[in-house]
């Protein structure tokens, strides 16, 4: 048997009770994530992408235990972790870390950067205090940042730059899995490729897994090895990356690939648009959630939900059509 | 033809504690009826207070606008009072912004608040005015316009308030429209069908659209000409499609070369192994530029007359301009 994954996610469910009246009732749930299941190799990046309220963000965070799942199994390097204590997990943090989107919010404005990249060393009790400044003033070169920054508070930092705080911070215990959740997205353009090429190389260099969430395909086609496409707390095609983008197989992937504008005026394209908008996770369609807006959609669609399954080589789709 | 927006020598300046800011320098251009002109650029380069000057929007103080000129049609908008200009802005000028709830009042219906703004600008009666204001609602396809028109705007998606404020921008028809992000906050298939619809309503109405983005894609598939800005001022101009294939400034080819693109899987842009040009650096402070050309000191091709003079905006090619000592 090979080396189990690093990350091994199945059945995740997160729902949220909605609640209602002076009784504070739970009349409903809202699904945002709604039977997820992957794993992630050593080295090995999935792009998880969707638009917004597809559950991409809940599932980050609840594979770190930052929420608590609902129902299902998180498996870090083949330990399951589902129903670790809180100490359990503290322990267990260090090989599992997250970097946000929005690097304004994300770190804390009264403390200097050195400090903030120092602080997961400090609560783990590794090194004495100048060897945890030793290892600081390190993983700030690392990330391309100059050692004597460290005595900058973070707004005197450039969004990018808080960015690789935000990464340094990430890498300080040496964890051998992150979640990026939309890491690039709040930056500028010229910035964007500095971090893409920070995170790409960083992985080479310690055999780092990466789940990275994002909106933007054309970077997750970049980044990932193999993408999970996510349509309303539900994963609806799973696949090497190669073959999504060559191929998308969904009817929802081939919208959100065809919907994509392009940076080259002379590709003139066919538009096929999907109409509407996404549906609330509170009430989602019967059946297949992507019905109402499907261009294929037959009757079955709208009555029998489509299980994810195995349409050769690895690839899953959950389609009725294909 | 003669163009229905003509900017010429803008100047946006703010006063601040750490002296004067030179938000929008010497910015000059033109958009033709039925045209898309896109204004490109990263945060800070100066693309929003240039619209926002030509709404005559920017708050003074500490904003002023210190010289140019803003012509709708022939009229100069800077001249003009407060109480003209009042009445160009949504009826002659009109402007749409990333965030919806910017521009649409949460307390108001938003039938309510496209009917208002026809009766002010055209005159019309209440009923017709309402009227007026379902058939916008319709025209940016929005469902149940008539039952939509009684809601208010959080009781919307993102993407139908998007359209609701497109529709009350358009209600008076307005010569130019001013796009500023319009689709930044949407998802893809959203922003596909909003971008779809500006483009079908302006060449319904033959609206001449400024459109300013951060997204080169949207750009290539919706402007016909495309001016950049770098730190406040224009770096270069030209047609979409000489600008993607033959750009001349540093910072345009660095830009179009940072970019990941789709396809690369099918072989179509470069393999995933292969790292991404950056730019090193960023962009620099509008309080603290370098004295020579903004972008030198980013710029792998400066010398030390880049770093010393600010280069002149110039044709570089037929109908190509570019500010560059190199290009």
């Amino acid at each position: 048997m090979d080396k189990p994954p690093v990350i091994a996610v199945a059945g995740l469910r997160k729902f949220f009770p909605i609640r209602r009246g002076l009784l504070n009732r739970r009349v409903g749930d809202v699904r945002a994530v709604d039977g997820v299941s992957f794993s992630i190799a050593g080295g090995e990046t999935l792009g998880l992408v969707g638009e917004s309220g597809c559950g991409k963000s809940t599932v980050g965070r609840a594979v770190l235990r930052l929420i608590e799942p609902s129902a299902g199994t998180i498996a870090i390097n083949g330990k399951d972790i589902t129903t670790a204590s809180k100490q359990e997990m503290r322990a267990l943090r260090r090989q599992m870390q997250i970097v946000f989107q929005d690097p304004f919010s994300s770190l804390n404005p009264r403390i200097k950067a050195g400090d903030i990249v120092g602080e997961p060393l400090k609560v783990h009790g590794v090194g004495r205090r100048d060897e945890r400044e030793a290892r600081v003033a390190q993983l700030f070169e690392r990330v391309g940042l100059r050692a004597a920054q460290m005595n900058n508070y973070p707004h005197q930092f450039s969004g990018g730059q808080r960015q690789r705080v935000s990464i340094a911070r990430a890498l300080a215990l040496d964890p051998g899995f992150i979640v990026a959740d939309e890491p690039v997205s709040a930056l500028d353009v010229s910035i964007q490729a500095q971090v893409i090429n920070l995170l790409m190389d960083l992985q080479r260099e310690r055999g780092l897994s990466y789940l990275f969430i994002s909106h933007n395909l054309a970077v997750v086609e970049h980044i990932a090895h193999r993408v999970a496409v996510m349509y309303l707390g539900r994963i609806v095609e799973y696949a090497d990356k190669v073959a999504l983008f060559a191929k998308p197989l969904h009817p929802y992937t081939e919208a959100l690939l065809a919907a994509v504008p392009l940076p080259d005026p002379a590709l003139k394209r066919v538009k096929h648009r999907v109409e509407g908008d996404v549906p609330s996770p509170i009430d989602p369609p019967s059946g297949c959630h992507f019905h109402p807006r499907c261009p294929y959609a037959e009757a079955r669609c709208r009555s029998e939900a489509p299980v994810l399954r195995d349409v050769g080589a690895g690839r899953l789709v959950a389609c009725h059509l294909r | 033809m003669a163009p229905v927006l003509e900017v010429s020598g803008l100047n946006t300046v703010f006063h601040t504690r750490r002296g004067l800011v030179r938000a929008v320098q010497d910015v000059s251009f033109s958009v033709e009826a039925g045209e898309t002109l896109a204004i490109v650029g990263e945060s800070g380069c100066g693309k929003t207070i240039t619209a926002l000057s030509l709404m005559r929007l920017i708050p003074q103080p500490p904003g002023e606008i210190v010289s140019g000129s803003v012509k709708v049609d022939g009229t100069d908008l800077l001249r003009l009072d407060d109480r003209t200009m009042r009445q160009m802005r949504g009826g002659k000028i009109a402007m749409i912004f990333q965030e919806p709830m910017t521009a649409l009042n949460p307390l108001m219906t938003v039938g309510k608040q496209i009917a208002e703004m026809v009766m002010l600008h055209d005159g019309l009666p209440k009923a017709a005015a309402k009227n007026r204001a379902v058939e916008m609602l319709q025209m940016v396809r929005i469902p149940e316009p008539a039952r939509r028109a009684k809601e208010y705007p959080h009781q919307m998606s993102g993407g139908m308030r998007q359209r609701a404020m497109i529709a009350m921008a358009l209600a008076c028809k307005p010569k130019v429209l001013v796009a500023d992000e319009p689709t930044t906050a949407l998802d893809v298939t959203i922003q596909a069908q909003i971008l779809d619809l500006i483009g079908d309503l302006q060449r319904e109405f033959g609206t001449a659209v400024l459109l300013i983005t951060h997204d080169l894609g949207v750009v290539a598939e919706t402007a016909q000409r495309v001016v950049v800005m770098y730190a406040g001022r224009k770096v270069e101009e030209g047609s979409v499609s000489d600008l993607f294939a033959r750009p001349l400034h540093p910072y345009l080819r660095g830009l179009l070369g940072s970019i990941p693109r789709l396809g690369s899987a099918r072989g179509l842009a470069l393999s995933p192994d292969e790292r991404l040009r950056e730019i090193p650096g960023m962009v620099p402070a509008l309080s603290d530029l370098p004295p020579g050309c903004a972008f030198a000191p980013r710029c792998a091709q400066a010398d030390a007359k880049c770093h010393a003079q600010i280069p002149p905006f110039e044709a570089k090619q037929a109908n190509h301009f570019a500010a560059c000592w190199q290009a």
